[in-house]
């Protein structure tokens, strides 16, 4: 079935809106209100002209810009189907959100440098949804490289040492695989089917071009691991290293943003390059699954021994996103939708457990897990959100991470799979024990004098009001996307009917 | 009028410098703007001679009228090829042109005149090599640009730079030297020295003939001299760190650039690239030896101290790469290295504009100054890095292009060990100018805790900002980079265009001297 094709300018204006915002940003950046008006401004309109196009994506039709004519064969192109769709809502509603949160941390903290912080915030952002709407390799592999180097200032925000091993890592792991790995495998398709413009396409233009054998699975393993904003195990270590960032960037960046950039790469790599039924035909992705599978197990492991916080949350993120990988890697119609669902699952509920992570370092100073012992009582919104988000990274219910979880193991059953489905299982229990005892202890100490005290609203100390209330909103939505997951379900059938 | 553009070219700027020469003794402020309107009317004459070539294929033109092959005129032959790198040659010479303004004038005030008549000179050479279609007049335009390379490289403050023009001189005369044995024997063999006319008689020859390899050898290797191939790289890193800011701008994107474009020529037009590519079984050897070139060029950058001598160290690895590209026998690979004459000479004049306005603003020679530049100097940092991000190669800057031209070529000629020396040189370059990055913008020792950097500095910077005429310039060719990338498309179908014709012949419009009707 060949999709219908409407050319639009939208994805573009999509993509622009937010780096339109820097010139005003820079002019303002003595006002800091208007300065923080324009970045809203920007999220809203961009949330707004993604909104424009969901009704079409969801009747099926395909929105196409073609841009600059680059190579002979190759333009930048913008395609928006059901996977694009799906992940450029989650991070522009999210980019809202999270704008609101900056502003209450980095005020509550006094950070420098805030005009800088929001600048490059909204850069990044539009390299998001670059690679969200590319339409083929180059172009997003373009704004995959933009985003690396756009990040780059927001992790080492703090200019001290920490921040400078920190963005040295960063940029090394980032960098060094994608250009070391995906730069040759992206050139190597390049010489091998020009002709097909590199354009992502449900049969895959591999297809046909007699790629097999070892050639297919070293270009596989180069494409999976030279995009290493997926954090797929053994170059996973950037990624508690860039947690030195501030929270904001954090939350978004490494929980949203750049880490999907990552995965959903990947999953470009699997449905659109290679395509389903020829990787099925090669018979290779098992390998990646067995990579993923480790990596989620092991990640988990590392995350039950992290006193910080952050850091926890940084090793949770690396074995959700291995999920992901895990679940395109099966190459089943549902266990790819679980893989794109929980793209937008995850998202949302690790959003929330790293903004109340933040909350709680800006209320109170505490980074570490083992002194929030009763710290519920004194923060019972921030608290409770990070039970919600908690609950739904590791997928129980009332929270939307239940249904991907769902598909992602139904997925492994149809792949005949059973080892794997145990992968799923175990590191469920795992991400429980790493988790909830964090939320459990909060509002029940082990310190019989801290829980004793009776509880009243007047000794809460929050965070200030544009902290906590982005971290209500995401945990609300979080929930919400249990009751009402139809629209990125939908979003990601589209994908896999394309395929089957 | 049209038709006499070719000559017009190198006319603009021999008189240019002849009318600077004498109007400079009388009064010096003349010099910068009649340089700048030789350079703008010799740019425009450029455009003009694309567009002419792009309408109507390639120009031949013989000067004074003498047409071959009777006889003894010298032709100019220009198609799509020498026409994108002339306009190259005349862009890069305009742009730093305007960046002396400050500098010279600072600089030597009696030597003013002096120096922009060497350096319309210099351009004119350069030009002139790029257009000529005989092999000994390019010899003449070679010597012409080296002689005043050399004079404008010791006119550099330092003791060292007397020193480093010195032993440029006898390594530039010595590749010059090679390069005319070469011409001797072409002569000898072929009884011509225009270079369509060699490449008839050379096509015309029964068997292999010795003579020409001798002669093609000698004439590689004074190339290679020339532009710094390794291991003939060492008279340039001490010759272009230690000239004056604006003569390293030239120099450093030009020179080597026009060395590698008359190689290609040698290779396309006058040996052919069947007689070298399959009389001579050198493509191993060439690609291996751009292989360590490429390798070397990059560890020793790595070492580097100083911000010049890094950059110069770059352009060796970077000539490395245009040298593999030429000889891989690919279509790419020469597509590769043709397109990256052009982006290389505007990333090095990037990387130079913006050392020279370091060193002039805040006296910055070696890497560990720049500490802070970004908030001393925001705008000239932001033009660099658009540089700094092509030398990388990251997408959609042209230097990402040329490394996909060229690795594109390599894997279609199974060139594995290139493929695999210009992904690390990219990684090589990416520690390097990140390392800048870092001091630029965290400083040279930044504080432990995150708290010492949480209140605006009140302290103002000491450091200005550079003027204008510095960043203009500056800002031009990042956006030169960014373009080249963006529709290198286009470029590369200019370039294919000539790459299929010179197997084609009989396809050139004769462009005969106006005068002759």
């Amino acid at each position: 079935m060949i999709p219908e094709v409407i050319q639009t300018y939208t994805p573009l204006w999509a993509c622009l809106s937010a780096l339109a915002a820097v010139v005003p940003m820079l002019i303002l950046r003595r006002e800091t209100a208007l300065r923080e008006g324009i970045t809203f401004l920007a999220g809203f309109v961009m949330l707004g002209f993604v909104i424009s196009m969901v009704p079409e994506v969801l009747a099926g039709k395909v929105l196409e810009c073609t841009l600059v004519q680059l190579t002979a064969d190759v333009p930048i192109k913008f395609r928006v189907d059901g996977l694009g769709m799906l992940f450029a809502l989650v991070a522009s509603s999210l980019w809202i959100v999270t704008s609101l949160y900056s502003v209450g941390y980095m005020r509550g903290l006094k950070e420098h440098s805030q005009t800088r912080f929001f600048v490059f915030f909204a850069v990044s952002l539009t390299a998001t949804m670059g690679v969200a709407f590319a339409g083929n390799l180059l172009t997003l592999y373009l704004f995959y490289e933009m985003l690396s180097l756009a990040t780059w200032p927001l992790v080492t925000h703090h200019q001290d040492k920490e921040a400078r091993g920190g963005g040295r890592k960063y940029l090394t792991y980032l960098l060094g695989t994608s250009v070391g790995f995906a730069l040759p495998a992206l050139i190597f398709c390049y010489v091998k089917a020009s002709a097909t413009g590199l354009e992502f396409s449900a049969a895959g233009f591999l297809a046909g071009t007699g790629i097999e054998g070892t050639a297919a699975l070293v270009l596989l393993l180069l494409f999976t691991f030279g995009f290493s904003k997926a954090g797929l195990m053994p170059f996973h270590s950037w990624l508690p290293g860039a947690m030195v960032a501030p929270t904001p960037v954090s939350a978004l960046l490494h929980a949203v943003a750049v880490v999907k950039v990552g995965v959903f790469c990947i999953i470009r790599v699997f449905t659109g390059v290679f395509g389903l039924e020829f990787l099925k035909e090669l018979d290779i992705a098992i390998v990646i699954s067995w990579v993923a599978a480790f990596t989620v197990i092991t990640s988990s492991l590392i995350a039950l021994t992290q006193d910080n916080l952050k850091r926890r949350l940084a090793f949770s993120t690396i074995g959700q996103l291995a999920y992901i990988i895990l679940g395109v890697s099966l190459l089943e119609d549902r266990a790819v939708m679980g893989s794109m669902t929980h793209i937008a699952m995850h998202a949302v509920g690790k959003i929330t457990l790293f903004m109340c992570a933040g909350a709680i370092f800006v209320a109170t100073g505490k980074k570490y897990v083992s002194q929030m012992d009763g710290l519920g009582r004194k923060m019972p919104l921030t608290f409770a959100a990070f039970t919600i988000g908690a609950l739904s990274v590791i997928g129980l219910p009332p929270t939307g991470g239940l249904i991907s979880k769902f598909y992602l193991v139904t997925g492994a059953m149809d792949a005949n799979q059973p080892w794997l489905v145990t992968v799923f299982l175990v590191s469920t229990l795992l991400n429980a024990a790493y988790l909830l005892p964090i939320g459990y202890r909060a509002f029940f100490p082990k310190d019989r004098q801290l829980s004793s005290q009776p509880f009243s609203w007047k000794s809460t100390v929050e965070a200030p009001w544009a902290c906590v209330l982005p971290l209500c909103v995401t945990s609300c939505l979080a929930m919400l996307l249990f009751v009402k997951p139809q629209l990125l379900l939908k979003l990601a059938s589209l994908m896999v009917s394309d395929a089957g | 009028m049209a038709e006499q553009y070719p000559i017009l070219v190198l006319l603009v700027l021999l008189f240019g410098a002849l009318l600077v020469g004498l109007s400079g003794m009388a009064d010096r402020r003349v010099c910068f703007p009649l340089t700048v309107t030789a350079l703008g009317l010799a740019v425009a004459v450029s455009i003009g001679i694309l567009q002419r070539v792009m309408d109507g294929g390639v120009i031949r033109y013989f000067v004074g009228g003498w047409s071959r092959p009777v006889g003894i005129g010298i032709e100019l032959r220009i198609d799509t090829i020498n026409a994108l790198v002339l306009l190259t040659v005349t862009t890069v010479g305009l742009l730093t042109a305007i960046f002396s303004f400050r500098r010279v004038r600072d600089d030597k005030t009696e030597k003013t005149p002096l120096f922009y008549v060497l350096y319309l000179l210099l351009i004119m050479g350069l030009s002139g090599m790029v257009i000529t279609g005989d092999a000994f007049n390019l010899y003449v335009l070679l010597e012409v640009s080296s002689l005043t390379s050399y004079a404008l490289i010791a006119m550099g403050k330092s003791k060292r730079a007397a020193t480093a023009a010195f032993s440029y001189i006898i390594m530039g005369t010595i590749g010059a030297s090679f390069y005319l044995l070469g011409v001797g024997y072409l002569y000898l063999r072929t009884g011509t020295l225009n270079m369509m006319e060699i490449h008839q008689a050379i096509l015309a020859l029964d068997g292999p003939s010795s003579t020409i390899v001798v002669a093609f050898v000698l004439i590689i290797v004074g190339l290679m001299i020339k532009m710094a191939f390794f291991p003939l790289f060492g008279w340039l890193p001490n010759a272009y760190s230690y000239c004056p800011s604006s003569t390293s701008c030239v120099v450093a994107p030009l020179m080597t650039k026009v060395g590698v474009y008359v190689m290609v020529r040698m290779m396309l037009t006058v040996f052919g690239t069947e007689w070298v590519f399959s009389n001579l079984q050198y493509t191993q050897w060439l690609v291996g030896m751009a292989v360590v070139a490429i390798l070397a060029g990059s560890v020793m950058a790595l070492a580097q101290v100083e911000l010049k001598k890094m950059f110069c160290y770059l352009i060796v690895a970077e000539v490395g790469y245009m040298v593999g590209g030429a000889w891989m026998a690919n279509h790419w690979g020469m597509v590769g290295t043709i397109y990256h004459i052009m982006g290389d000479a505007f990333m090095t004049l990037c990387m130079f504009l913006a050392a020279g306005i370091f060193l002039k603003q805040a006296g910055v020679v070696r890497i560990d100054q720049l500490d802070g530049m970004f908030r001393k100097m925001p705008w000239t940092m932001a033009g660099f890095v658009v540089g700094a991000l092509a030398m990388i190669g990251i997408p959609p800057t042209c230097g990402f292009f040329s490394k996909l031209y060229l690795i594109r070529g390599g894997m279609e000629s199974g060139h594995w060990f290139y493929v695999g020396a210009l992904l690390i040189s990219s990684l090589v370059n990416a520690v390097l100018f990140f390392r800048i990055f870092e001091i630029a913008y965290f400083g040279k020792n930044p504080a432990e805790g995150h708290a010492a950097h949480h209140e605006e500095p009140s302290v103002q910077p000491v450091i200005k900002e550079a003027h204008p005429s510095s960043l203009i310039p500056l800002y031009l060719t990042a956006a030169i980079i960014l373009l080249l990338g963006l529709f290198n498309g286009q470029i590369v179908e200019l370039i294919e265009h000539s790459l299929n014709g010179v197997q084609v012949i009989g396809t050139e419009i004769l462009v005969e001297k106006g005068g002759q009707g």
